[in-house]
């Protein structure tokens, strides 16, 4: 790693690492009593269950059909009863529908194989890859959930010639795709093969920041023996793990203002992805079970679990040895992006890439004062944007400011909250003023 | 367990604050205080000492009891804008004048427009002009520096060299005939000429200057794009007629144009929101400098042409925005 390290170019923070869990082996949490399933797991339309209350399920039983294109499948990660389908809690804090699964025994469906061997040849084509994705219930396991075999179908007229692999993992505290790299490596290898196939393309980068140079190191050397797959060390800023930045960091592309990455060429996927798609191709195995980091500055036992969809957040704390009695806030996911829980029955979904237990002392904001216009928080954007003005816009009701002034191409990454000496919740005002805006656009189209 | 907060992320900040960000220009001014105290002596500590108690109080009375709103006194602008105001005053000001520079500077320039963070003009030069046009003649008799090792004598007032220039080229005299009268350049660097009680010293602006670079306070934009504009255009004016136009590097290190550059120009309030826009409002304050100095009634023109650009910022700002990300430069963007 000499010379100019690659990163994107345009803003951007370096907000403390905090990898507290980094050095803690996977772990397979034991099963939970009661599965709970969200049928909102993904980015579009929620699914439909298809089980009935007293159902028998088998782990890997198809329970929930897709609920539209922009939709994904969802089985049952246990075996046992359905005791109930109703609202459940979920992490956006309300209820909605959701099935219930009493836990008994840990019975899988036959057709899935469970044994440990690699499978290397990738016996399937293109098509029944789409097909196999999108059977397993496969969705973007970075946190954004949106379908993946929908990113495996190019728009007419669009073609890719990358695919970038996205192991950035740029968010403080997350070590779930760290470790995944680290322990199974070769998986994710196969899996970008299996998604290279599929898009028909003949390069793969997985982007890796080099604050992870074992799992830069190792991913390298397993490469080698795939042809056409390179890693890409990056230097460490966030949020390179946003699609936009990975794919300026590592091809030097610019996907256009309210444009995908397939208008450069580019699809990019999670490692987490790709190991579900390795284990949906090669073993025939859904989405059912995924790594959550459990961390925080007063974890006692900061750790890493394979966890099955559907387990409380309750019993990932307690495998990592308890709340610890300062916890004055707990985050889904990453401290930037993440979601804070209103409970601990909420369950792990197919998204979930961490937990993170905040302590009292840093779950308070620090009181707003007026702005300074430092300009700080635009030159911090990755997006060229000027929070402070969409801000205001938003909080003033000119949403028309805020559509000119491109609200709609904040990536929600937090950086300029972050950094505003006036601790302006700009990213509240930035929410509004995009949802507010999206109406607009959206009934404008009618 | 305690009761857990919901908010929105980001659940992490960094570990700025206004108050961070305003102790450090503070801390920034410490290299120019110090000069100033040596050479100008106690007075420059009274100057000092009234102009920021002055500014603290109307501060702290206008929001308790005008606006009845919180008081915010502590978080450090007050204490910067009282400095600035000392800073642009000669040393030997009368107290009173102090007084009605601060409220002005608070009350006028600062409070009525809603307070921090809200107001178009710098507001310590705002007092400074409104002294200037109100008391010309006590913001006009510079005291002459005097080492303050060299005992505490009564100053001795004179002008400054903008003025001596000033006079001197107005009265039909060439620069070669005005020279011996001037300071050299390395008085002029460390400070050792007449001139409002903060801006003589070069080395201590210079200074303040790169440690607020450094603390990434400012940025190098706005101060490098006005001294760039004024060394250009002051060195062709020179270079065509040296006997009639000062040199570049004497224009740079005399009057306020440092402190200006560094201290006044740079105010993030007052100033443009993007690096584009700093250059061109460097580039302006640069520009009109020399023109008034050159051809004005003043022999000064840094404040008066900050503050003609920090009344066109909101138009820098509608005109110059960020590089958009995807959006190729030039080309319009399409709301859908
Ligand atoms: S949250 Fe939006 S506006 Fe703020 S820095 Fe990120 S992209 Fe820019
Ligand atoms: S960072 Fe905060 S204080 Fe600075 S311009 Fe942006 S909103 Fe205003």
């Amino acid at each position: 790693m000499t010379g100019r390290q690659k990163t994107f170019t345009l803003g951007g923070i370096h907000p403390e690492e905090n990898k507290l869990s980094a050095n803690a082996p996977i772990e397979v949490l034991p099963l939970p009593k009661q599965a709970i399933i969200p049928m909102g797991q993904n980015l579009g339309a929620p699914s439909k269950p298809i089980v009935n209350r007293g159902d028998l399920v088998k782990v890997g039983q198809l329970i929930a059909e897709a609920g539209g294109f922009i939709s994904a499948n969802i089985h049952s990660p246990v075996s046992g009863k359905v005791l109930k389908i109703d609202n459940v809690p979920d992490a956006s804090g309300y209820k909605r529908p959701g099935i219930v699964i009493n836990v008994e025994g840990d019975e899988w469906e036959e057709s899935i194989d469970r044994s440990v061997e690699i499978k290397e040849e990738i016996e399937l084509d293109g098509k029944e890859i789409i097909e196999r994705v999108k059977e397993k219930g496969l969705v973007g396991m970075g946190g954004a959930t949106f379908p993946t075999f929908v990113k495996l179908m190019p728009p007419p007229g669009k073609v890719a010639d990358y695919l970038l692999i996205n192991g950035v993992e740029c968010e403080p505290y997350l070590t779930s795709d760290h470790r995944l790299m680290l322990e199974k490596g070769k998986e994710i290898l196969i899996g970008t093969k299996i998604l290279m196939k599929a898009l028909k393309v003949k390069k793969a980068v997985i982007g890796i920041e080099n604050n992870k140079p074992d799992a830069i190191n190792h991913i390298n050397e397993l490469a080698k023996g795939y042809e056409g797959i390179e890693v890409q060390p990056l230097k460490v800023q966030y949020p390179q793990g946003g699609e936009k930045q990975l794919i300026k960091a590592a091809l030097n592309r610019e996907v256009p203002s309210g444009k995908l990455p397939i208008e450069v060429g580019c699809v990019v996927q999670n490692v987490g992805t790709a190991y579900a798609v390795y284990e949906a191709v090669q073993k025939n195995k859904p989405l059912i079970e995924r790594v959550v980091t459990v961390t925080g500055k007063a974890v006692r036992k900061p750790s890493n679990f394979m966890v099955r969809v559907g387990t409380p957040v309750q019993e990932l704390i307690d495998a990592a040895e308890g709340l610890p009695e300062s916890t004055g806030k707990i985050v889904n996911g990453g401290p930037m992006m993440g979601k804070a829980l209103t409970s601990l029955e909420v369950p792990v979904v197919k998204g979930s890439s961490g937990i993170l237990l905040m302590q009292e002392s840093e779950s308070r904001r620090k009181p707003e004062s007026p702005c300074i216009r430092c300009s700080k928080c635009t030159y911090v954007c990755p997006m060229g944007l000027e929070p402070f003005l969409l801000a205001k816009a938003a909080k003033v009701g000119r949403f028309d400011i805020a559509e000119k002034e491109l609200v709609m191409d904040c990536i929600e990454c937090g950086s300029c909250q972050y950094t505003c000496p006036a601790s302006i919740p700009l990213l509240d005002y930035l929410r509004l003023g995009k949802s507010m805006v999206g109406a607009i656009i959206r009934n404008r189209k009618k | 367990m305690n009761m857990l907060t919901v908010s929105g992320s980001p659940h992490i900040h960094g570990d700025e604050s206004t108050k961070k960000v305003m102790y450090g220009v503070v801390y920034a001014m410490i290299p120019a205080m110090l000069v100033s105290v040596y050479y100008f002596g106690l007075n420059a500590l009274r100057v000092l000492l009234l102009a920021t108690a002055a500014a603290l109080f109307f501060e702290w009375l206008i929001q308790k009891y005008l606006i009845k709103g919180p008081v915010t006194i502590t978080d450090g602008s007050a204490l910067v804008t009282g400095i600035l105001l000392a800073f642009n005053v000669p040393s030997n000001l009368p107290s009173w004048m102090v007084i009605v520079g601060a409220l002005v500077a608070i009350g006028m320039a600062k409070m009525s427009f809603g307070g921090l963070g809200k107001n178009i003009f710098n507001p310590a030069l705002v007092a400074r002009v409104f002294l200037l046009i109100s008391f010309p003649v006590q913001m006009t008799s510079w005291p002459k520096p005097h080492a303050i090792i060299n005992g505490l004598t009564d100053a001795v007032t004179g002008p400054t060299p903008l003025g001596i220039v000033k006079e001197g080229l107005d009265a039909g005299k060439t620069m070669s005939e005005l020279t011996p009268e001037l300071p050299n350049y390395l008085q002029e660097l460390i400070g050792q000429m007449g001139g409002s009680m903060g801006e003589v010293s070069a080395i201590a602006l210079i200074l303040g200057g790169l440690y607020m670079i450094f603390r990434k306070i400012i940025t190098w934009h706005i101060p490098v794009s006005m001294l760039l504009t004024v060394v250009v255009f002051s060195g062709i004016l020179w270079g065509v007629d040296p006997e009639h136009y000062a040199d570049p590097v004497f224009h740079l290190l005399t009057g306020g144009m440092l402190l200006g550059a560094i201290f006044m120009a740079t105010d993030m309030v007052t100033s443009p929101m993007t690096r584009g826009g700093q250059l061109l409002f460097g580039f302006g304050v640069g520009l009109l400098t020399i023109l008034i100095r050159i051809w004005g009634a003043y022999p000064e023109g840094v404040s008066f042409a900050i503050l003609l650009m920090n009344a066109v910022v909101p138009l820098i700002n509608r005109g110059f925005k960020p590089r958009r990300f995807g959006v190729k430069p030039g080309v319009e963007i399409k709301t859908s």
